[in-house]
């Protein structure tokens, strides 16, 4: 195929994505867009293996990679629990700037051997895309391990962290930038130590972030790597890399920035706050000494529930973790049908994910019509009877609006503590995912109800139906 | 030099458009479909198979090419299904409402 229709060929990929994209934008056609993209995708693949003649041994080997790849990715896919899904696409999103980053190796040992060498602008590209490619694979892997459970979840922090982590980025920039110098810079042992120090960079920059941020960490990594694919496309010349990268680097990154703002911090302080490390360092906040919790039953609370007017569910991760959004949805569905205004509050930045727990609702099957977002729910805790907070805590925390010394604080979060009663399913007393302690376990009007969330629901749909 | 030189330009001006483009589509997208979002774009980025095809194809006299080619294009492809079937799984759950 002459390069003019290929290039042809490879427009109705693009405009396929950026449909996918666009349809994203309502339920309705979300699945819909995303099948196109699939399909433009494998047109893309198609127009590739025809654009140049390979020679049998290059198609067995591209097919190999190909088919195990694949394998890896749809039974990966498939088989996740939903509760994983933040991590599954951690994975995939570090797999793809690793592809990046051996595409620009392979790229640069080819090329840098050759007579005319390498010209500036697609050495530019090399090292941009190797770097950012390693930075996202590492750190995409080091997420998966923290959501995973294989690396601690909570920030590890060590002296002059900081410093050490923007020397080693540093060390990766001069090494590639040596390369830019001319063509007898052009060597390999350069690009190597420059993908060494980004990959360094990419475990310590994201080691230090706490469970709660890697929500952002990932769409900020995801974006990452499709500034590299991008990239990539320069070095290789073509567009249809350069542009779909780009929809990516540039939605991703708008993506990650919507996710600060629902939690009112900065970028800046979600990547460097080592959040939960301040509270533990410092005496932080009111003690909670001399305060009790009051531990309550499940048959206390369903006679609540059952004879309330108005009540609000509030899920959190928690409630990911236990699989317990079915249960959820009959509780809800048995207490409608006694005539109770059940509505579910979603914090933006509720579970591991933006809209995490939308997900898992909508698993369950729960009307969309109940899921009301923070801004729109926040004025009607005043008038319910009972909040339910199913395994969610940072977002219910009240220092976020009253303890300047909190590292929460300035957060947006939901008013429970407005509403007459709050119980609280929780394991344990045990702070949540940032490590702050939560005043809102202690106030008189709430109550807690230990075990594990699935546990808890099952005897109060039990407890309701005996009421 | 020149050539290089117009179509480099070229290729600045897609990207550009690309930024703006990339902003545009999602600034309405919903937080309900935060998710699907960033695995949907996920899947996108998967495009730099065709960068791992090329190389492992068009390299055929260099055993380097070849063998690191090969995980390239294993990555990439793990990156575009799994990308795509895990995002339509969740886009699944949104059916008929």
């Amino acid at each position: 195929m002459n390069a003019n229709l290929t290039t042809l060929a490879y427009l109705p990929t693009i405009v396929s994505f950026i449909l996918a994209l666009k349809f994203l934008s309502s339920p309705k056609h979300a699945r819909l867009g995303n099948q196109l993209g699939a399909v433009g995708m494998a047109l893309a693949i198609a127009v590739t293996l025809a654009q140049k003649h390979f020679y049998g041994i290059g198609y067995a080997i591209i097919a190999a990679g190909a088919i195990i790849g694949s394998t890896v990715g749809w039974v990966g896919a498939r088989k996740v629990k939903m509760t994983a899904m933040p991590q599954m696409v951690a994975l995939f999103n570090g797999v793809g700037g690793g592809a990046v980053a051996l595409v620009a190796l392979v790229e640069f040992h080819e090329k840098a051997g050759a007579p005319g060498r390498i010209i500036l602008n697609e050495s530019v590209a090399i090292i941009i895309s190797a770097l950012i490619g390693s930075i996202s694979f590492a750190g995409s892997m080091i997420a998966f391990g923290k959501l995973q459970g294989l690396v601690g979840d909570r920030p590890i922090v060590w002296r002059g962290q900081r410093v050490g982590n923007i020397l080693i980025l540093l060390i990766g920039v001069t090494a590639g930038a040596i390369i830019l110098g001319g063509h007898s810079y052009q060597l390999i042992s350069l690009l190597l130590i420059e993908i060494a120090a980004a990959l360094a960079f990419g475990v310590l920059f994201v080691l230090p972030i706490g469970g709660a941020d890697m929500p952002v960490v990932i769409s900020l990594l995801n974006a990452c790597t499709g500034i590299s694919a991008s990239a990539a496309g320069f070095e290789l010349r073509q567009d249809v890399l350069i542009v779909s990268g780009m929809l990516v680097g540039s939605s991703g990154s708008l993506l990650t920035l919507m996710m600060c703002r629902a939690m009112n911090r900065s970028l800046r302080n979600v990547i460097f706050g080592a959040f939960g490390q301040i509270q533990a360092a410092g005496p932080g906040g009111a003690s909670n000494e001399g305060l009790t919790v009051r531990a309550t039953t499940p048959e206390d609370v369903a006679i609540m529930l059952a004879y309330a007017h108005k009540v609000i569910i509030v899920p959190g991760y928690g409630l990911a973790v236990a699989q317990a959004q079915h249960d959820v949805r009959q509780l809800a569905d048995l207490l409608t049908s006694r005539g109770v205004n059940v509505e579910y509050a979603i914090h933006p930045v509720a579970g591991r994910m933006p809209g995490h727990m939308n997900v898992l609702l909508a698993e369950a099957n729960v009307p969309y019509t109940q899921l009301k977002e923070m801004d729109e729910i926040n004025p009607e805790f005043s008038q319910t009877d009972v909040s339910l907070v199913i395994g969610a805590n940072d977002v219910v925390n009240p220092a976020a609006r009253s303890d300047p010394s909190s590292p929460i604080y300035g957060m947006p979060i939901l008013d429970v503590d407005k509403s007459k009663a709050v119980v609280v399913l929780k394991r344990s007393m045990n702070p949540g995912f940032a490590g702050i302690e939560n005043h809102l376990f202690y106030e008189p009007e709430t109550s807690m109800l230990f075990g594990d969330a699935k546990d808890s629901i099952v005897k109060l749909i039990a407890a309701v139906k005996a009421v | 030099m020149s050539g290089n030189t117009a179509v480099f330009l070229a290729e600045l001006t897609v990207l550009i458009l690309a930024i703006f483009l990339g902003i545009e589509v999602i600034s309405k997208v919903p937080t309900l479909l935060h998710t699907p979002l960033m695995s949907g774009t996920n899947a996108i980025h998967g495009i730099v198979i065709v960068g791992a095809i090329l190389i492992t194809g068009a390299n055929l006299h260099s055993t380097l090419a070849q063998v690191v080619g090969f995980f390239a294009v294993v990555l990439a492809s793990a990156n575009v299904v799994g990308g795509f079937a895990v995002t339509d799984r969740m886009l699944e759950m949104f059916k008929g409402r």
